[in-house]
């Protein structure tokens, strides 16, 4: 089966900046795939990469069998980003919004009211423009236009940051239904103790660049000297002292 | 392409029918600027007459500039461009989008504008169809190279000014084409303005084109 990401040396530049300086990363279908490393390592670009935002500088960077070189509105087709912004429309409804994002992806119509309901966005909050929620409400309604899209591989960046910890729960419960059904999802997170818990492996980011070898889930989900499973630079700085 | 089209203007006329923004400032601004030229040239019905139909379309090109900035700023409130970008709609589709919901939108303007030329101006309406056949036609060269130009402008930080340095040479042959033809409906004949449709045709006609084409880069820029 091919992988769903494959990078190849790839290098992404912000003007003559390295985000990503020769990156080689690999994801197979059906994977959870945690990448940890501090603030600036890398983790967003490499996100970013992936759904075809930022252009690919030189080297290989093939996502679901499409070349992003050539063809990233194709593998923006089968991507869904849970990004840093909400990517959603202030002034319209949340239903609206949902309507929006699955009619572009000609996904089923069908799916959005279930995925209001698993993310707790009752009818009359379906009915409200984004503009007056929460900052937490504005993630659920975004997950939730994810989950009534269903990519076939899933950018998660922070994905559990602003969320109460029911909401968490769920989104646990949607990467586990993702990968059950075939999709991918890498996700990136300082929350170590639970996104350890739902991905199959790890792979350390610092500087551009991937560590090897990455630590397990088991060791990032292990308490450390800072608390339980939780994103430190020093932490980071362990995971690049041990590749070197 | 049409049915992305469809959607994308569907979408910002929504936006546009929520956030009142045309109504609430787009619209008076442009019956500010109307009755400011007023002001400007007295209130010599004599010497407003003739004038009308060019500040008419003055007034059409600075609010087209209004309403080309808005149909840019909702897509950049909530990371929008990552979201057109991400949505995997066809990026002629979204130039189409957009610019029909710009035109739709100067279209009621204008409709209002009328009114305000023939109140305010004295202006006698007449010749209905080249009336109506250059407002179609400047508006969808309007809507599509301030489409144009709104995308490339959008990703820079000076992009409330640049616009308008962009914009407004390009729409020049618009502002002179549409002015003739409303010149000629209003002060009589009426044929004569035909051959000015036929420039605001072939302007629409080339930027319509150029866009669908260019979008895609412009997009991916952005």
């Amino acid at each position: 089966m091919a992988p769903a990401i494959r990078f190849r040396d790839a290098v992404v530049l912000a003007g003559r900046f390295p985000l990503l300086a020769g990156i080689d990363f690999t994801v197979a279908e059906g994977e959870v795939v945690l990448l940890r490393g501090p603030n600036g390592a890398g983790k967003t670009s490499l996100l970013r990469a992936a759904a075809g935002l930022v252009p690919i500088a030189s080297g290989e960077a093939v996502v679901l069998g499409f070349d992003l070189q050539v063809d990233r509105r194709e593998v923006r087709q089968h991507v869904g980003l849970l990004g840093h912004t909400s990517y959603l429309y202030d002034e319209l409804t949340v239903a609206d919004n949902l309507r929006f994002a699955v009619r572009a992806a000609r996904g089923p119509e069908a799916a959005i009211g279930p995925a209001l309901h698993r993310l707790g966005l009752d009818e009359r909050l379906s009915k409200v423009a984004v503009a007056r929620l929460s900052a937490g409400q504005r993630r659920r309604v975004a997950i939730a236009a994810l989950l009534a899209r269903g990519p076939r591989l899933w950018l998660l960046d922070e994905p559990h940051a602003g969320l109460d910890e029911e909401t968490r729960d769920v989104l646990d419960e949607i990467v586990g239904e993702a990968k059950a059904s075939g999709s991918t999802v890498v996700l990136a997170s300082h929350e170590l103790d639970r996104a350890a818990r739902i991905a199959d492996r790890v792979v350390a980011v610092a500087g551009g660049r991937i560590v090897e070898p990455a630590p397990t889930t088991a060791e990032v989900g292990a308490p450390g000297p800072d608390g339980p499973g939780v994103e430190t630079a020093a932490g980071a700085g362990m995971a690049v002292s041990r590749a070197v | 392409m049409l049915s992305d089209a469809r959607l994308v203007a569907a979408k910002d006329l929504r936006i546009e029918l929520r956030s009142k923004v045309a109504l609430n400032q787009v619209a008076p601004f442009a019956a500010a600027v109307l009755l400011l030229f007023g002001f400007a040239l007295g209130p010599d019905r004599a010497t407003l007459e003739p004038a009308a139909a060019g500040l008419f379309w003055v007034a059409v090109l600075l609010s087209a500039l209004l309403a080309v900035q808005r149909s840019f700023a909702i897509e950049g409130a909530g990371g929008g461009h990552d979201a057109l970008r991400l949505s995997g709609l066809d990026p002629a589709g979204i130039f189409l989008g957009k610019a029909s919901a710009v035109a739709v939108q100067l279209l009621v303007l204008e409709l209002l504008l009328t009114a305000g030329i023939a109140i305010f101006y004295g202006a006698q309406l007449a010749g209905f169809l080249v009336l109506a056949g250059a407002a179609v036609l400047a508006t969808v060269g309007l809507a599509a190279v301030g489409t144009i130009y709104g995308m490339a402008s959008s990703g820079l930080r000076a992009r409330e000014t640049l616009l308008p340095l962009l914009f407004l040479p390009v729409v020049a042959p618009v502002l002179l084409a549409a002015t003739k033809a409303w010149d000629a409906a209003l002060t009589g004949p009426a044929g004569a303005g035909a051959g000015w449709l036929a420039v605001l045709g072939v302007f629409a006609a080339v930027y319509l084109a150029a866009g669908i084409v260019a979008f895609d880069p412009l997009l991916e820029d952005a």
